[in-house]
């Protein structure tokens, strides 16, 4: 159990996928302009997140690292990754037709985003247990959305301000993103004061 | 002589004019992880480049074979192949760079500016010009990612190349640690991206609309990467626009003297009042 917070506090927090793990950019910068697209895209991540973990997991595990293939984990975790986010499409369309709505316009695009291939090669370097990837990848996909709702007020603070030209556009929000990932600095250290 | 020039247009464009980083702010990830120490900065840019000269090669080489509707898979598979090769030459090689670049280097995968090529250039275009074009985007590239990497690396930690920098070690400037973090990272970029766009400005003549659409995003990254989220964009009604309303300003601000004669009103009615 403690185990489990710590690990989820410090990918929510500490290890922040955007803020200081620099994984899904693109999408942090492209859809962070109004709040829809932001929580679209966050419940996207978290739910492929949580599949593909749940499907690449065992697949290394049990089928790669036994017969020493363990090299192939990039070609077969981004083809998974691509087949879970169509069947996963296709299911939620027929099922859920709400859901789909919500976020069914963002699943294209989670192909190419780096944050799932990349937290699923976290899971497998770091060795975590099937527990403790799940966990680790909620805990990303939360960090995620904390990152990409605090961004989004912040830009819409920002359209109504007057920005020296030079900066105008992508350079003052890149500015802005300093600015946020400076604040989740503080959190560094927390895990060793709560746990010891 | 016409062939010749064109080919040296391809090779030179990815350089400033479509500086894959700076100007259509593709492969934004790596760039600024690894970006903190010019060393991994360089080393990225160059396993970039190969995998980006590669794959441009053999796209451009199957163009004719893979049917348009099953591209983007063989495109990946492609690349993930390609950056599986790559990684046991590294693992070989260079192990230091290997292990200082971490998970960055299966993310090459992923790297916008390898797919973006494939599909913008490498699908229409034959192998030679494809090759050029993957050479000077990948150059490009690592210029962008050197320069990252050696302001962070001068100013965050005082030394360039692991070699200490005079001026910073010597004229007791301490070297800042923010450069080296993360939000060092966003702001140089943040910074860069502006130094690049007035240059580009300055060079090509080219209107700061056609780069991004400012009147309407504000913080708009490039037509070319908008583009895709654009197509997915649920549009709730008109864009609030930058101007206020007029009619939500009060009078006093707009009109010279306003507030003047307001303030001095009440000023005489509090002087009535003694």
């Amino acid at each position: 159990m403690k185990s489990f917070l710590i690990i989820m506090l410090s990918m929510v927090l500490i290890d922040n996928l955007v803020l200081s793990r620099f994984l899904g950019i693109c999408s942090f910068l492209g859809l962070t302009k109004n709040l829809k697209n932001a929580m679209g895209m966050s419940i996207a991540v978290i739910f492929v997140m949580l599949v593909a973990t749940a499907v690449t997991y065992p697949i290394y595990w049990s089928i790669l690292e036994p017969v020493n293939l363990g090299y192939l984990q990039t070609v077969v975790f981004i083809l998974v990754i691509a087949a879970v986010v169509q069947v996963l499409e296709a299911i939620i369309r027929k099922t859920f037709p709400p859901l789909y709505e919500a976020m069914g316009i963002y699943l294209p695009l989670i192909t190419t985003n780096c944050a799932i291939l990349g937290v699923m090669l976290i899971n497998i370097q770091e060795s975590y247990g099937f527990g403790d990837a799940m966990i680790s990848s909620l805990g990303a996909g939360v960090g995620y959305t904390l990152a990409m709702f605090l961004f989004t007020g912040v830009r819409e603070k920002m359209e109504k301000a007057d920005i020296p030209p030079f900066l105008e556009g992508l350079p003052s929000t890149l500015m802005a993103a300093s600015i946020v990932s400076v604040s989740f600095m503080g959190f560094k250290g927390v895990i060793e004061n709560l746990f010891g | 002589m016409e062939k010749k020039k064109s080919a040296g247009r391809e090779l030179v464009k990815g350089i400033l004019k479509e500086n894959p980083l700076f100007v259509l702010v593709l492969g934004t990830c790596p760039a600024l992880a690894v970006t903190t120490s010019a060393a991994n900065g360089v080393g990225m840019g160059i396993a970039a480049t190969v995998v980006l000269i590669l794959s441009n090669l053999v796209i451009s080489l199957l163009r004719k074979v893979v049917p348009d509707r099953v591209r983007i898979p063989v495109y990946i598979t492609v690349i993930a192949s390609l950056v599986t090769i790559l990684q046991f030459l590294l693992e070989a090689y260079l192990p230091e760079l290997n292990k200082s670049l971490g998970i960055f280097i299966p993310l090459i995968t992923v790297n916008c500016i390898i797919l973006g090529r494939a599909e913008a250039y490498a699908r229409n275009n034959g192998p030679w010009l494809s090759i050029l074009d993957g050479l000077g985007m990948g150059i490009g590239f690592t210029i962008a990612l050197l320069f990252m990497g050696g302001i962070r690396e001068i100013l965050g930690f005082g030394t360039f190349f692991g070699m200490p920098v005079p001026w910073i070690t010597e004229g007791g400037l301490q070297p800042m640690m923010i450069f080296g973090l993360p939000a060092g990272g966003f702001a140089i970029f943040g910074l860069m991206v502006a130094i690049t766009n007035s240059l580009t400005r300055r060079f090509y003549k080219r209107q700061p609309l056609e780069t991004m659409d400012r009147a309407h995003y504000p913080g708009s990254v490039s037509p070319s990467t908008d583009a895709i989220y654009e197509a997915t964009e649920v549009h709730d009604g008109p864009r609030p626009s930058r101007t206020p309303d007029p009619s939500a300003v009060p009078e006093a601000l707009t009109k010279p003297g306003a507030l003047v004669a307001e303030t001095s009103d009440k000023k005489d009615e509090s002087e009535e009042a003694k």
